[in-house]
Order: C-alpha cells, then sequence, then structure tokens
C-alpha cells in the first residue's frame, strides 16, 4: 500500500477526497435513516427490490440521452425504482400472489432487464460506456465534485424530509391503524417512505452500487437496534454506522483503486452489525448470557441461604456452623459451584466462616427466611387459587420463588390473608418471628 | 333520544370475500355498546369501516349526523393490542402521548399540557409508574391498558375500543370496565368489540349482534335471547354461505354500479 495515498486521505489534503469523504457519509447516512423505517415496518426485502430495480433504469437514461450526467443517470433509477415498487403492489392487489413472491419477481425481473440492457450497452462499442458498470459494484473514489453535488444533495434532501417527518413516519410504523384513526393521511406517507427508499438507493448507485445498497439501507438499522430501545436514538446511531461505512468505503477505494467500493462498505455495515449482534448492550447475545449466567449465580446464592435455614428448622440451631458435606447430603450442587456461590455469600456478608464451615450472619438469616417465606408463600398460593394438590407444588415454587418480587410478596401475603401454614404444615416465617422449635 | 351513530346499508368485502352485508342500525346517544359475534363475523371490520380505515363497497357511516372526516377529532379508537408490533423501540409515556398528536398536531412540539393529560390518562388506567417503561416488557393486561390511556388522552366524544379484553388478567379486566364506566357516566358514547358472550351481559346496556350480516341491535335484554344467539353463533345460514362462496370464486361484483 502507497502510504502517501493513505496520509493524503487522511488529512483529507486533496480537495476530491474530501468531496468523496463528504458524499459517502451523506449517502451511508441517508440510507442508513429510510432503512431504519423499512425495517421497523418489516419492509426490509422492498429496499433490496428497489436497490436491484434501479440498475435498467440507468441503462436506459444511458442508451437514450448517451450521456453519464449523474442527475440524467440518477432520474432513470428513480424512474424504474418506482416502477418496480407500482409493480409490486399491482402483482399482489390483483392476483393472489402475496407480498415476499411478488417482491422476488420484481427484483428479478428488473435486475435482469438492466443486465441485458448493459451488456447491450457493452456491446454497441460506445466511446463513453466504459464505466457505466460500476454503478453495479460501486466505484466511491470515481465521484468528482459534480456528481458529488448531486449525489449528496439528494441525500440531504432525504434527510432533511426524514426529520421534518419524524413523527408522522414514527406513528405509521408503530401503529397504522391508530394513525389512519386520527386522520394521518396514511396512504400518502407510504408514498413518501416509499420515495425516500427510492432517492436513499439512488444516491448510492455510484459510490456503492446498486446490487449492494440493500444492504446500507437495512443492515445499520439491524445493527442499531442491538444498542438501545429508543427509536430516536436508534435513528442517530444507524446514521453513524452507515456514514462510517461509507467513509471507509471511500478510503479503500481511493487507496485501491481497483477494488470496486459497495463488497467493501457491505463487509464494514456486516461487521459492525455482528458485533452488535453479539456485544449489542440491549439484545445481544453476550450481554444476555451474561444475565443469564448472573441470574443462575443469584439461584444458587438463594438455593444455599434455604438450605441453611432449612437445617436450623430441623435441628433447632440457627446459628450452628455446616460444613459443604452437610450441604450436599441434603441438596445436589455442583461441587465448584457451590464452592463460588459459598464465597460469594461471605464476600456479601450473609454467612461467615467458622473453622472450615459456614455459618449464618443475622443478615443471612433474614434472606434465608424470604426465601423459604416465598417457596411456602407459593405453594400455599398454587394450592389454594389453581387447585394444584399439595404434592405437586414444590417443583414450582422451587422456580418461582427467585423470581418473585417484593410487592408480588405483598399481595400474596395480602390475598392469602397471611397464612402460618404452607401446604405442607410447615411455618411461614414473617419478619422478626421465628419458629417456636428454633433456638436463637 | 339523540342518535350517535347510524350505520346504513354497509357492504364491505375483502379481496371480493365479504366481511360485512347490508349492516344496517342506530346507536343512540351516550350508550355502552358491545359488538359481539363469533371469529370472523366482522366485528373489527365493522369498527374499522365506521373509523373510515376501511372502505365500503357500499353504504355509509353517520356519526354525530356527519361524516367521519368532519368529526374525527371527537372519536378515539383503540386497535387489537396484536396488531401492533410490541418490540418498537419506544415507551409507555410516548405510546400515551400519541393520543395527542390528533389535537396538538404532528408539526409542533408537545405542551406542558399535553404532558399532564397523558399523566393524567397514565394514572386512570393505574400505570403511571410505568411511564418510561419499555414497551417490550410490558405484560398483556397492561399493554391493554397503555392503549386505553391513549384512547383517554385524545379526551374525545366517542370511543370504538377493538377487543380491549383480549387477553387481560381479571384485575385488568376490572380497571378497564371502571373506565368504561366512568367515560358512559360523563355521558359519552362508546362501542366495544367483545368475544366473550358471559361477560357481555353484565357489560354493556346496547348490543349489536353480527355474522357478517346483522342479526340484531338492541338493549342487552332484547338482543340477549336463545333464539338470536343461536342464529348468530349455532349454524351460518347456507344459503348466503353458497352466494359468498360464488361471489369469491367467480368474482362477480357485490353491488352493481
Amino acid at each position: 500500500m502507497d502510504w502517501d495515498i493513505v496520509i493524503d486521505f487522511l488529512l483529507l489534503r486533496d480537495p476530491n477526497v474530501r468531496y468523496v469523504v463528504l458524499g459517502s457519509v451523506l449517502i451511508g447516512a441517508s440510507a442508513a435513516l429510510t432503512g431504519c423505517f423499512l425495517f421497523l415496518r418489516k419492509r426490509a426485502l422492498v429496499g433490496d427490490a428497489i436497490a436491484h430495480a434501479v440498475l435498467p433504469g440507468i441503462c436506459l437514461a444511458f442508451l437514450v440521452f448517451k450521456t453519464k450526467n449523474p442527475a440524467i443517470l440518477l432520474a432513470g433509477a428513480i424512474l424504474t425504482g418506482w416502477l418496480s415498487l407500482l409493480f409490486i403492489d399491482w402483482i399482489t392487489n390483483k392476483s393472489r400472489i402475496k407480498t415476499d413472491t411478488a417482491i422476488g419477481l420484481t427484483l428479478s425481473w428488473f435486475f435482469g432487464i438492466g443486465i441485458m440492457l448493459l451488456t447491450a450497452i457493452q456491446k454497441t462499442g460506445n466511446a463513453s460506456q466504459t464505466g457505466l458498470d460500476k454503478f453495479i459494484f460501486g466505484k466511491a473514489a470515481s465521484m468528482v465534485d459534480q456528481d458529488v453535488f448531486v449525489f449528496g444533495g439528494l441525500s440531504i434532501v432525504v434527510i432533511l424530509v426524514i426529520f421534518l417527518f419524524f413523527k408522522p413516519l414514527k406513528l405509521i410504523s408503530f401503529d397504522r391503524d391508530f394513525a389512519s384513526s386520527i386522520g394521518l393521511p396514511v396512504g400518502r406517507y407510504d408514498f413518501l417512505l416509499s420515495t425516500l427508499t427510492v432517492l436513499a438507493v439512488a444516491t448510492g448507485i455510484q459510490a456503492v452500487g446498486v446490487v449492494l445498497m440493500a444492504a446500507l439501507l437495512i443492515t445499520p438499522a439491524a445493527a442499531a437496534r442491538f444498542w438501545t430501545d429508543k427509536l430516536k436514538r436508534m435513528l442517530l446511531l444507524a446514521a453513524t454506522f452507515g456514514a462510517f461505512s461509507g467513509i471507509v468505503g471511500a478510503f479503500i477505494s481511493y487507496t485501491t483503486p481497483r477494488m470496486p467500493t459497495g463488497p467493501w462498505i457491505v463487509i464494514v455495515i456486516s461487521v459492525i452489525a455482528i458485533f452488535s449482534f453479539l456485544f449489542g448492550a440491549k439484545k445481544g447475545l453476550v450481554v444476555r448470557q451474561v444475565r443469564q449466567q448472573k441470574m443462575q449465580r443469584k439461584i444458587l446464592r438463594e438455593n444455599i441461604l434455604k438450605l441453611f435455614y432449612k437445617l436450623a428448622e430441623e435441628d433447632g440451631q440457627l446459628y450452628e456452623q455446616r460444613g459443604v458435606d452437610q450441604l450436599t447430603n441434603r441438596r445436589f450442587f455442583i461441587p465448584s459451584q457451590l464452592k463460588t456461590g459459598l464465597q460469594q455469600l461471605l464476600k456479601e456478608n450473609l454467612l461467615e466462616k467458622a473453622d472450615l464451615d459456614y455459618r449464618f450472619t443475622e443478615k443471612g438469616v433474614e434472606e434465608g427466611k424470604r426465601i423459604t417465606r416465598l417457596h411456602r408463600l407459593w405453594e400455599m398460593y398454587l394450592t389454594q387459587y389453581l387447585k394444584i394438590a399439595p404434592d405437586h407444588v414444590h417443583d414450582d415454587a422451587e422456580a418461582i420463588e427467585h423470581i418473585i418480587t417484593p410487592e408480588i410478596e405483598a399481595e400474596l401475603v395480602h390475598q392469602l390473608e397471611m397464612p402460618e401454614l404452607d401446604p405442607h404444615d410447615s411455618t411461614i416465617p414473617y419478619g422478626e418471628k421465628l419458629p417456636n422449635k428454633i433456638k436463637d | 333520544m339523540k342518535t350517535a351513530i347510524e350505520v346504513h346499508d354497509l357492504t364491505v368485502t375483502y379481496n371480493q370475500k365479504p366481511a360485512l352485508w347490508d349492516i344496517d342500525f342506530d346507536i343512540p346517544d351516550g350508550a355502552l355498546v358491545g359488538i359481539i359475534g363469533p371469529n370472523g363475523s366482522g366485528k373489527s371490520t365493522l369498527v374499522k369501516s365506521m373509523m373510515g380505515i376501511v372502505e365500503p363497497s357500499s353504504g355509509w357511516v353517520k356519526i354525530f349526523d356527519q361524516d367521519i372526516e368532519q368529526v374525527r377529532h371527537k372519536v378515539s379508537y383503540v386497535p387489537q393490542r396484536e396488531s401492533v408490533d410490541w418490540d418498537f423501540p419506544t415507551n409507555v409515556m410516548d405510546v400515551v402521548l400519541m393520543g395527542r398528536y390528533g389535537r396538538s398536531g404532528l408539526f409542533r412540539r408537545l405542551s406542558k399540557k399535553d404532558k399532564r393529560i397523558a399523566a393524567e390518562s397514565l394514572e386512570k388506567v393505574g400505570m403511571l409508574q410505568f411511564a418510561q417503561r419499555q414497551i417490550a416488557q410490558l405484560s398483556g393486561g397492561q399493554q391493554q391498558r397503555v392503549f386505553m390511556a391513549r384512547a383517554l388522552a385524545e379526551q374525545a366524544e366517542m370511543y370504538l375500543m377493538d377487543e380491549p379484553f383480549a387477553g387481560v388478567d381479571a384485575a385488568t379486566e376490572n380497571s378497564i370496565f371502571e373506565v368504561f364506566q366512568e367515560i358512559r357516566d360523563s355521558g359519552k358514547t362508546m362501542m366495544v368489540v367483545h368475544h366473550d358472550l358471559q361477560s357481555a351481559a353484565k357489560y354493556f346496556d346496547y348490543i349489536v349482534l353480527l355474522n357478517t350480516r346483522l342479526i340484531a341491535a338492541g338493549p342487552t335484554e332484547e338482543v340477549f335471547t336463545q333464539e338470536l344467539l343461536q342464529e348468530a353463533y349455532g349454524g351460518k345460514l347456507s344459503i348466503l354461505d353458497q352466494i359468498h362462496a360464488i361471489i369469491e370464486q367467480k368474482g362477480y361484483p357485490v353491488r352493481e354500479s
């Protein structure tokens, strides 16, 4: 790699680099913003269809006007992009074919025609035809200032329109029927969103290429969704992801001119998406795993404390020291897990060390009592309200005791009228009170 | 008594298939009305066509003697809970504030007053403490109460609700019914799609009994007769069924014109 070119790019010394970067950022951001609404309306595939359907338009515009003027090619792209949408609607309305099939048909049909026209153009040997194929896989560095004015300008329009119509777009994406019920012209907003999609796709034809423009629409939205539950933040994140991958694409295209830009942009945005899928703060796989493990450890600790309390009930010695053997004799624990569980309880000051054994602290007693109480209250609830036989309630209570919140506990106590005994005649421990047989 | 809703010879078709057929009834002002009928009998379609969400093939609906477009701001609609994606990235307060969009406009910032009304509406359905909660984290009953709160925030004169009791727990059912009574006591008209015959008699003082066609419409005690319920729920009219099938298969128009 030629480092001078890299440094040139990073310092934005060359005015043309500045144009290319600016253009790529705007294109990436506008596509990502539009894509968020497609994503939320579960119309991701429509974006794919449009991306493929703009190709015949570009070729037709070139054939008719014999020019590579970006404004004219763009007009062609928008025309056939729009036609493809009408075509999808027409098929679904006039036949029994469902939307997914209609999209598949339209996509391949339009793209097929596009490739056919492209081949025909290349065969004519027209001097200016060279380079038309960059519209398939994209070549960001080939944008000159004139191109950036057209494509970047259009992207700015798309971004502004989304900003201006944020509320109605949000409303029709969440609840269409309600939106029409308050008099929102839902059909017109559908039209607006479709138009925005066509425009957002069309702006990317030179920098990203038609085929892969769909990825720049949908992938940033999908990635952003893993990080936030707020729509505004999702839009902002998606736009950032889109813009970033645009810059990387431009960089690659500038430093390695023979490399097509589109695939690189897709790779960058896909890496972001996979990372989000794994580590996303809201729904990421790893975050969910960690949360699950935390829960497992909490369950384990609560089970240990409950067992301490149970043993105290049996021998009447609340602060008796108890060894690992005594615990494992009464309940199955995986030894390594039991060890870490006990360590954790020592750290939380719920148990204390006594010689080699463990015993309750006062705080630990309260916790042990609480878990036991929840277990027994739930058993009562199941027998009384769900009419389940007393010998069938234990397993369910083993799981639910870890879930019951203080509010639900209060509600249980209220509804069951603070029962003294559980279905198996064990005392339900409340507050300070200890069953008679346990010595303090 | 004044008429709040007039439905005249309403026929609605989906893909050639009749969903409602010649529906014709009046609703008096201030009534709490249940729309009852078996699955697929056109209950939701009726409410949607009253709101102008679904285009009728023929016939019309007048609300307060006017076309729905003239009185939209006076009518609040609660869609079926399942009709939206509850995984949508938004919170409870945001959804309830949507109820203010109709009045405050979509291009103005919501005012303090809007926010106060939204909070009061949440309070009425017992959901104020969940105002900042993500909607994905709500139970079915809570989702339904959020929809109720959004409807209350619209401060309408009439409420049309699609299955507000579907999939809710007993506590929610009671609190929703309390909201109903409050609305009725303030003299407003309410039409509620409902699927449970048992509770319908208790909840509503007026019933519209449907099975694609209108079986009966009137005060609950007049409509809830063995004979009429049998007609709605026990076996369909076979000739009408055959006509429906022919229309669907051959593509005849439902109305000449």
